[in-house]
């Protein structure tokens, strides 16, 4: 099957987005352009240590400067709020935006300033003096996981947060008849997607009408939920503005802790009040940082490559708040044999917290690192047999007509075809000469290696993994609403229910909204609703928004649509099935004159109701909110459900060369081949992969959230965590594959995450075939130039 | 500290303010004057989020105060655009090759990119790679950015025969 879907005027065309025309112009509006009359700036105090009792607070002499309005410490924000969401039931771990009694990480807020002008604040800040008494903390996962370690949160009584085990399928009887076994420790370090712009917000509270206006740079479900539940004010008080342009955020924009800060100042001083984090700020104490997981895994397969069993221990370093960031030992479920016959699987997910910055969800929601450990298993069972990294892959591949397949944790993927998409890539990446040219490289004596990597990527979003992590979160309904309407001179107007962050959601409604009426996508209008006029929505996660909202605006196309006909047929004279719809026109089949034009239908809509059917409503407008495709069940006694409803698949082929003297890693070429079923847009579709690569390649070989053994954050400045840029990143050369979705409006399904999902294990995959020749491995990531350098030559 | 009188030219149009010498120019523009454009991303000169041309040479607003901008020439990524208000030609690239997403670190890219064609019109790929390497952007892996610039030097030359 080739890349276009049939008959389409504008899906799968090369077109235009919607959203490129006001960035290129430097119109975008982010937060950090909102301004409101009389708004005060804030700024907050990090705590130095790791973790500390906090004594005293005496913030007399910054309350005390002129422009400063007011200084909050944790004790005041604790006794009038809520603490903060978190995804687990762990009553005693209590998150709140400023520190309460005891700190526990450095880079924790302390104290918050309000005052005229951030410059301001920030003088007041250094004018707060706080005595506190440093204790020990737990920096290390693996300690923290000891019962007799330091607690981060003495209330909860332990550093455990999450310790699950899971049996899906006979692991043992696989494990006993298996010809061989292998196990590894890999070792996923602390990084993030770090947008380039920090999370920032505005708050403002009208004492008159009884809302909170909030204006934020968010990505994140329920959030409007979590304000009104930590402020302990109705859900209906709280309007958050969705047409803010998200400035990136790849999972991470989750800004509560700041929201709830600021929603409180701007009710107690009656002012709009702004927070825009500093990239110290950000990266120390956002609380935005990614996994942090070591893997112990172990692997039974046969002497023919079969992989037969998996026994994973995933121990994931949580931080000192962990929000939702335990649910990413969750979400991989949905694809915990990636895309392999793997008969029956053993999981153990735990959970700890430890003295650094709180965890939240990254691109992929843990997937990432679980494809890392899973690929790195297969080389390892390829390499342990002597047998070719493709050919292995070829014999555990699930085949094209085996779908819809269920793999072992009870998910059924929806369709594939594995094999098809790894040949596309090879032969894109002439792959016998790619081989060539490695071992010409290694001839001259240097180190060359080609990465072989595939990764599913679960699209849609049913996170019934929640329910299996925390049984008294009983919630099934995962939904995306839209609306339409046409006005009375024709003109379309597509209403989403969330923000946008890049991913170019105004452009998916434009052209479904076009392909559906036969109307031109860019005459299209498309606005954000804001929290209080939005349909229900689970927010752009989980790659979900080509395959739900797409979903949603198909439904309430369908509807106007209808409606349309209804109008048309009475008018006509005619029924229905009698009539026929072109380009917005409606005429009879067997007498093409009869007939009402677009603007006809619409004016009469609006302003002829005695043309109106009997009990029509006037005007052209509908809204659609549907469910996740096969989601609503539980799970059964067996831990088995369906989690996600579509699953995307791409083959990653990197060449790198190693320098043997300093251990740099450059990627000399990078292929990728991609199956996201129907492609609604080819531009974003690609740009999305693009940049997923980017990211992969940085968590793959530089992004680290590095931290000393006493718990001092070392990675606070774009300096010290370092990025992939235009040298690090190469041309990535791309081909696609369409195996639709059954499930989906028109065939599609997710391709936020894939690039993430797999660049990391390819380009591990790679660097570990140019360390082969030396009998070399590393299986941590990032792999970067100095722990390279220390393996191949010694410790300096 | 202070504030002093600043007057320089933005985008083509004198403009006059004041604000404390720490002022940088990048908050200068953005909170002083209103030109928003220029976007604020790390603040230690490393992401290039802000950049802007000052007398024609890419600047990162967030290292230079304002004061040292006074009676200098300014261009933001609202100063690309045409005198007819129309995106301009690398502009238009940056469309037609979805070279962005986001669109936060896209002023610092057109800018970065302004001043390489502006300094060569006929850049390869290195030299693209080079001119823009100091600009981070998270979303595209920069492989749709580098097919807009080489669009816009294809679509300069062709108008230009």
């Amino acid at each position: 099957m080739n890349s276009q879907a049939p008959n389409t005027r504008y899906i799968a065309r090369k077109r235009r987005t919607q959203e490129d025309k006001r960035f290129v112009t430097g119109r975008g509006l982010f937060v950090q352009d909102i301004e409101r009359p009389g708004m005060l700036h804030v700024a907050v105090l990090p705590c130095p240590y790791p973790r500390a009792k906090i004594n005293n607070i005496d913030f007399s002499a910054a309350l005390a400067l002129p422009g400063v309005h007011a200084v909050l410490e944790g004790a005041e924000l604790a006794g009038a709020t809520n603490s903060l969401f978190g995804g687990l039931k762990t009553p005693g771990v209590k998150w709140r935006p400023l520190a309460f009694e005891m700190s526990r990480y450095a880079g924790e807020w302390v104290a918050a300033v309000a005052a005229d002008s951030r410059a301001i604040a920030e003088d007041a800040m250094e004018l707060i003096e706080v005595d506190y008494t440093p204790t020990d903390p737990v920096i290390d996962p693996e300690e923290a996981y000891q019962p007799n370690s330091p607690q981060v949160h003495p209330e909860h009584g332990s550093n455990v947060l999450y310790d699950g085990e899971f049996t899906w399928g006979p692991v043992d009887d696989d494990f006993a008849a298996a010809d061989h076994s292998l196990s590894f420790r890999a070792r996923w370090h602390r990084s993030s997607t770090v947008p380039i712009e920090t999370f920032g917000a505005v708050a403002e509270w009208d004492e008159g009408k009884g809302i909170l206006d909030v204006w934020a740079s968010i990505q994140m479900p329920n959030y409007a939920d979590q304000i009104a539940a930590s402020l302990g004010i109705p859900l209906n008080a709280v309007r958050v503005h969705q047409d803010v342009d998200v400035g990136g955020s790849y999972g991470v924009k989750r800004g509560i802790k700041h929201t709830v800060l600021i929603g409180y100042l701007s009710r107690k001083l009656e002012r709009p009040i702004r927070l825009i984090e500093d990239r110290l700020d950000n990266m120390g104490g956002g609380d935005a940082h990614g996994p942090d997981r070591i893997f112990d895994t172990q692997v039974a397969y046969n002497s023919d490559g079969a992989i037969k069993s998996l026994k994973i221990r995933a121990l994931d370093d949580a931080g000192a708040y962990p929000g939702r960031g335990p649910f990413q030992l969750g979400k991989p479920i949905a694809a915990i044999v990636g895309p392999y016959t793997i008969n029956s699987v053993h999981y153990e997910a735990i959970s700890v917290t430890t003295n650094k910055t709180g965890q939240v969800p990254v691109r992929g929601f843990g997937q990432a690192p679980t494809n890392y450990m899973l690929e790195r298993a297969v080389d390892k069972v390829a390499a342990a047999l002597s047998m070719d990294r493709l050919e292995i892959r070829r014999r555990n591949f699930i085949q094209p007509d085996q779908f819809p397949y269920e793999q072992p944790s009870g998910t059924k993927y929806d369709s594939g075809n594995y094999p098809a998409v790894l040949d596309k890539v090879l032969a894109l990446a002439d792959f016998d000469a790619l081989c060539a040219r490695r071992d010409e490289i290694r001839s001259e004596g240097r180190l060359a290696g080609i990465g072989v990597a595939t990764c599913l990527e679960p699209g849609g979003g049913n996170n019934m993994f929640e329910y299996l992590m925390n049984p008294s979160a009983e919630i099934t309904t995962f939904m995306e609403g839209a609306e339409a309407r046409i006005d009375g001179e024709g003109c379309i107007t597509g209403v989403m229910a969330t923000t946008t962050s890049g991913q170019g959601h105004e452009t998916l409604v434009a052209t479904i909204l076009g392909e559906e009426l036969e109307r031109e996508p860019d005459d299209i209008r498309v606005i954000h609703a804001d929290t209080l006029t939005a349909m229900p929505t689970r927010s752009p996660v989980a790659s979900r928004m080509a395959i739900m909202l797409g979903g949603a605006i198909t439904g309430a196309a369908a509807k106007l649509k209808a409606q349309i006909m209804a109008i048309a047929a009475h008018n006509l004279e005619r029924t229905i099935d009698q009539l026929e719809y072109s380009g917005g026109d409606v005429f009879d089949r067997n007498d093409p004159s009869r007939k009402l034009t677009w603007k006809e239908i619409c004016y009469i809509a609006h302003k002829q109701f005695h043309r109106l059917p009997e009990g029509a409503a006037p005007g052209l407008q509908a809204q659609h909110v549907w469910q996740v495709p096969l989601g609503g069940q539980m799970p059964d006694e067996n831990n088995k459900v369906q989690l996600y409803p579509c699953f995307s698949f791409q083959a990653h082929i990197p060449l790198v060369e190693i320098d043997p003297g300093t251990g740099k890693v450059t990627l000399l070429e990078y292929f990728i081949a991609h199956d996201c079923g129907t492609v609604i847009n080819p531009d974003i579709v690609r740009g999305m992969i693009m940049g997923g690569i980017a990211h992969g390649i940085g968590a793959a070989l530089y992004e680290k959230f590095q931290y000393t053994p006493d718990g001092q954050f070392l990675s606070a400045t774009f300096a010290d965590y370092l990025m992939p840029s235009t040298f690090e990143v190469p041309l990535v050369q791309d081909t696609e594959h369409c195996t639709p979705s059954p499930l989906t409006s028109h065939g599609q399904k997710g391709s936020g995450e894939g690039g993430y999902l797999g660049a990391p294990a390819a380009v591990a995959s790679a660097v570990n075939d140019a360390l082969s020749v030396r009998g070399l491995e590393i299986d941590q990531l990032p792999m970067r130039m100095s722990l390279i350098e220390e393996l191949l030559n010694g410790t300096p | 500290m202070k504030p002093r009188n600043i007057s320089l030219t933005v985008n083509g149009s004198e403009r006059f303010a004041e604000a404390e010498p720490r002022v940088t120019l990048l908050d200068f523009l953005r909170y002083h004057l209103g030109v928003t454009g220029a976007h604020m991303g790390c603040e230690h000169g490393v992401c290039g989020a802000c950049s802007v041309l000052v007398d024609g040479e890419p600047v990162r607003a967030c290292l230079m105060f304002a004061v040292q901008a006074a009676g200098k020439s300014v261009t933001t990524v609202e100063g690309l655009a045409g005198s007819d208000g129309e995106p301009s030609p690398l502009q238009e690239a940056f469309r037609d090759a979805h070279g962005l997403q986001c669109g936060y670190c896209t002023p610092g890219m057109l800018i970065a990119a302004q001043a390489l064609l502006d300094e060569n019109p006929d850049p390869d790929e290195a030299d693209i790679r080079e001119a823009i390497g100091g600009n981070i952007c998270r979303c595209t892996g920069y492989v749709q950015i580098i097919e807009a610039i080489q669009l816009a030097v294809t679509n300069l030359r062709e108008a230009a025969q």
